[in-house]
């Protein structure tokens, strides 16, 4: 279980552009969630992540995981426990080595001075080949001469190579095209599912953050204004959100991309 | 020009081409792979010759490489712990480094600029002894140097398959995503910077028994000669993603350098234009690409006639 215990986080503090980024933020996420996230931009959802990821440390409060506080634990050695997606599909992979070289990095087996042995290849090529990219015919090839696709898709599998307590999706699919983004968040569906794993993903889309999961937030100002599961959850429509946004934050929802998502869908549903 | 002079003088560039290599080598490890361009190399070259020179002085010159190594890597790691533990930005760090490795060097020779070696033994000599009487006597030089750059190759090649060195290339290719396989970019950069400072170390210190002498000036602008060896010899196999090629390459790149340095001194070159001319091929390998992007653009800009002035 992932607890976040009263976290606050304020961004350059004593200056005028002082920003109160995570406001006294309480969390419980149980283990098997998977919680779709929503908010304007500025809610704090990305520094949300940051700080379950240790990327700073929080002003007060204290993450806890699975009954250990991590809140002190350098970022690297929560990755160990902790993977995590970017909406940039560059940012998950090295560019100038090849596929092979990046999950090994990822597999991390043996100790520093070990080397990829043909075991692990086959592994690899097994594991890429789950990912129905044809990937596995490419090992040797570098990753910058991926798509945008293929790269989250690599990401995807490198971040669960060992399959993480907690994943953190921070908008991993808006960067690619419809249908590659339709393709890799199937890919997160299935390898969450299988494997069990707790998942937290950020969306604009309102449409996949009612459909997928069985949880979903909504972060306004640094806070969690609404949390909703279960029965309440299955009846949502995206109106309900939209409307429960104006009320709880008593103003209306301003992410351009958030609104023409759900625009779009309700377009589609007439 | 007869048949024995271009030999000697090929040979002349190949000695002075395999010592510079290892420093090439070592701007491989740091500029190519972690993606540091380390600005500390010239003095870390002298304080490798110092180190090297001092050691071989006091009767101890099978000590002396290890010792050259060792403080290289400590200069190294000064560097590292410079710009990933105290805030000091990179090529900031380097200079600071170069900065006060001067001192450094001439502590360590006790306040001498110059050292003569000319009675020391070194594993120079010790060579020449060895090969007496074989055909190879009088390329002496020629086999240690090739042994130790085949020897760095070699470590380079291995290092750099193993998870410690993909960790390396990764983090000059992307720290973030070295961060999320829960490995420390800190730790990875400084293991780089000191493997390859342990090379720039022990190029020093055969520059100086090779020639004899300490200089404290020996390393001025070595990285610039090094960065431009680096560039040449990525001309050959810079577009290949195997590392033992593209070391080849940097070994390669160091020998033509001196080559067309040799052949420009044939020509009545000053000796004192080196320098300048490591400088231009630097500035046209790195720029070239560049311009070379940018040229349709200028042509456009120069045939409308317009240019910048018309904002």
């Amino acid at each position: 279980m992932l607890t976040l215990d009263h976290v606050r986080k304020t961004f350059n503090p004593g200056t005028a552009d002082a920003k109160l980024a995570l406001d006294d933020l309480t969390l419980a996420v149980n283990d098997g969630d998977f919680i779709s996230i929503i908010g304007a931009n500025g809610a704090g959802k990305s520094t949300l992540f940051n700080a379950i990821c240790g990327s700073f440390l929080p002003d007060t409060g204290t993450v806890t995981l699975d009954g250990a506080d991590i809140t002190m634990t350098p970022e690297h050695t929560r990755a160990k426990v902790i993977g995590r997606l970017f909406q940039d599909p560059m940012r998950g992979t090295a560019p100038d080595m090849s596929i092979e070289e990046n999950l090994a990095l990822a597999a991390g087996n043996g100790g520093w001075l070990s080397r990829v042995r043909a075991r692990d290849k086959l592994e690899f090529r097994d594991r890429l080949a789950q990912l129905g990219m044809g990937l596995e015919e490419r090992m040797k090839q570098p990753v910058g001469l991926l798509s945008g696709g293929q790269r989250q898709a690599l990401t995807l599998l490198m971040a669960t190579y060992h399959v993480p307590k907690v994943l953190l999706l921070d908008e991993h699919t808006a960067a690619l095209d419809p249908g590659t983004a339709e393709k890799v968040l199937a890919m997160t569906r299935s390898i969450v599912e299988e494997n069990h794993i707790t998942c937290l993903m950020i969306t604009h889309n309102m449409q996949s953050a009612l459909d997928l999961g069985n949880r979903t937030l909504m972060m306004d100002h640094g806070r969690i204004i609404y949390d909703v599961t279960g029965e309440e959850r299955s009846t949502l429509t995206i109106a309900d959100l939209t409307d429960k946004f104006r009320q709880l934050s008593g103003k209306a929802l301003d992410n351009d991309r958030m609104l023409l998502t759900s625009e779009r869908h309700s377009e589609k549903g007439r | 020009m007869t048949l024995d002079k271009w030999l000697a003088l090929g040979q002349t560039a190949l000695e002075l081409g395999l010592v510079n290599s290892l420093t090439v080598l070592a701007l491989f490890v740091s500029y190519s792979m972690l993606n540091v361009c380390d600005l500390s190399t010239d003095g870390c070259f002298t304080l490798g010759a110092a180190v090297g020179a001092v050691v071989a002085m006091a009767g101890y010159p099978a000590l002396s490489i290890p010792a050259a190594m060792l403080a290289g890597m400590l200069s190294g790691f000064v560097t590292a712990v410079l710009q990933t533990r105290m805030g000091v930005q990179s090529l900031l760090a380097g200079i600071v480094v170069n900065t006060g490795l001067y001192s450094v060097n001439m502590a360590i020779t006790g306040n001498k600029a110059q050292l003569n070696m000319n009675k020391t033994d070194t594993v120079f000599t010790w060579a020449k002894e060895l090969l007496q009487g074989t055909p190879l006597a009088a390329q002496y030089k020629l086999v240690v140097e090739l042994a130790a750059v085949a020897l760095v190759v070699v470590f380079i090649c291995l290092f750099m398959s193993t998870k410690l060195g993909l960790a390396i290339r990764a983090t000059g290719s992307n720290a973030d995503m070295v961060r999320s396989s829960s490995i420390n970019p800190v730790f990875t950069t400084t293991v780089g910077l000191c493997v390859s400072n342990a090379f720039t170390g022990l190029s020093g210190c055969l520059m100086a028994q090779q020639q004899k002498s300490f200089d404290i000036n020996l390393g001025q602008g070595m990285v610039t000669v090094a960065l431009a060896s680096l560039l040449i010899g990525g001309v050959f196999f810079g577009r290949s993603r195997s590392v033992p090629l593209r070391a080849i390459g940097a070994v390669i790149g160091a020998f033509l350098f001196r080559v067309v340095y040799a052949l420009a001194l044939r020509l009545d070159m000053p000796a004192f234009m080196l320098k300048a001319v490591s400088a231009i091929i630097v500035v046209i390998a790195i720029s070239g690409p560049y311009l070379k992007k940018q040229l349709p653009l200028m042509l456009r800009r120069f045939r409308s006639g317009k240019g910048a002035k018309a904002c």
